[in-house]
């Protein structure tokens, strides 16, 4: 029962490693699909540049591979940060670029009105459910997560939505579509509730 | 809302870890690994570890400790010192750096910013801008661990780095740091006031109340301190508590 963590070869993937030990998973990194159909759930972290990245993750041939063998299959699949924005059906970072579209929903930058509001969003911010979701069982509506991103997913049907975080004007920090999960926040980095989070995503 | 981070800086140079006062007069302060693991239970929003001497002595960053460290820390991991290339850069974020800070190579190979933030993302490119205040009262940027002056105001590197993709400004008075009088709260002001990524206020910390200063009256996003946590009783979680109750957004358990 081995949780699939992807490398897309653009970020470090030590930190979710160590994370899904310490909530007593047995990770296994992924660098080709080819090992896909052996995981009772797969992890899609991800920082940097998103079409970077989505070139990556396409070249290694996880574009088709996680929706055939993951999501047609109702595995569990938890996209972390750059990772939940590569469920999106396009971002427009370094120019508009199609995401996986597992989540609707297009990926977009801040552009806060007030001057003070800065970007890139660092740091903790509060996380607000928006309805029931399983990955959030056991964790109080309103906790900090720690953030650090300057894009975020919008456009989202509103029963895709997870959770929403008040960071000029608002956006959405998590998404859920079926057995498709998507977190802005790092879990991975969020001390104990984020901890509670990735061992929620463990039982499923 | 979003919180304003504490953060506990930690100096590494050669075996151990230190605290010195204005760059100089260093103090061995016990172990990286026994110290993270103080942090952590003591609610820091993240830590950072600067090699201070990595530069000075022509190496490179000490990859195999970064990842013994990484190990360690369960919050955001800021690491700097000696970064030189984007596979130091790489490197480090492969051990499990959360972010890189850069300062000497910032100045002298600005590229090295934008192809950092290209290939990794702005948001674990920190510049690392080391300001002294001047005899006629402006500000001025150095290198190499604050011995080399740069021409330039830090306000002017600041707003150039974050242009070039910077995502983030560590910001530190020389000649404050490690006496625990206070951040150079105009300083900060000039810094913060010209762009728009966070800028994380250090040296000086010696009270909650500096830490209040800068980010009231400086417009800090976050706060780094040394001293205060090594020689003093004052702890993260306390200095939570006391901006918390002066109004200011932190997290707290």
């Amino acid at each position: 029962m081995s949780t699939g963590i992807v490398d897309c070869g653009t970020c470090n993937l030590d930190s979710v490693f160590r994370a899904v030990q310490e909530c007593g998973g047995t990770p296994t990194v992924l660098t080709t699909p080819a090992e896909l159909p052996r995981m009772s759930r797969v992890i899609l972290p991800g920082v940097g540049n998103f079409r970077h990245g989505m070139g990556q993750l396409r070249q290694r041939g996880f574009g088709e591979a996680l929706r055939e063998q993951i999501v047609d299959k109702e595995i569990p699949l938890l996209g972390i940060c750059l990772g939940m924005q590569y469920l999106c059906t396009r971002s427009w970072e370094s120019g508009e670029t199609a995401g996986l579209d597992l989540v609707h929903g297009e990926v977009k930058r801040f552009q806060p009105d007030d001057p003070a509001v800065r970007v890139p969003h660092i740091g903790w911010n509060e996380v607000r459910f928006t309805g029931p979701c399983p990955l959030f069982e056991g964790i109080p509506d309103g906790s900090d997560f720690y953030f650090v991103h300057s894009y975020h997913f919008t456009d989202c049907a509103p029963g895709d939505t997870a959770a929403r975080t008040d960071y000029a004007g608002g956006f959405v920090s998590a998404v859920s579509h079926g057995r498709v999960f998507g977190v802005q926040f790092h879990p991975e980095k969020s001390q104990k509730l984020g901890f509670k989070l990735l061992q929620n995503f463990l039982s499923m | 809302m979003l919180k304003v981070r504490v953060m506990p800086t930690l100096l590494f140079k050669n075996v151990g870890l230190v605290k010195g006062i204005g760059f100089d007069s260093w103090r061995r302060v016990g172990g990286v690994i026994q110290s993270m693991k103080v942090y952590n239970l003591r609610q820091v929003d993240e830590m950072v570890l600067l090699d201070i001497s990595a530069t000075l002595e022509g190496r490179r960053p000490d990859f195999q400790a970064v990842d013994e460290y990484a190990d360690a820390c369960f919050v955001p991991f800021t690491v700097g010192g000696g970064v030189r290339t984007v596979d130091d850069v790489k490197g480090l974020l492969q051990v499990g750096a959360d972010k890189v800070a850069l300062n000497t190579a910032a100045f002298e190979s600005p590229e090295l910013i934008r192809e950092s933030a290209d290939r990794f993302g702005v948001q674990c490119v920190v510049v690392s801008i080391d300001a002294r205040r001047m005899p006629d009262g402006t500000y001025m940027a150095f290198t190499h661990a604050g011995t080399r002056p740069t021409g330039e105001a830090p306000a002017t590197s600041a707003r150039r780095v974050a242009a070039l993709g910077a995502g983030e400004i560590l910001l530190t008075s020389i000649e404050r740091d490690g006496t625990m009088a206070g951040y150079d709260v105009e300083l900060v002001r000039q810094v913060s006031s010209v762009v728009d990524v966070p800028v994380i206020a250090s040296g000086g910390a010696g009270s909650y109340e500096h830490m209040y200063e800068a980010i009231t009256a400086g417009g800090a996003s976050a706060v780094a301190a040394a001293s205060i946590f090594h020689f003093t009783e004052q702890t993260p979680r306390e200095a939570k508590n006391f901006l918390r109750a002066r109004g200011i957004p932190v997290r707290v358990d």
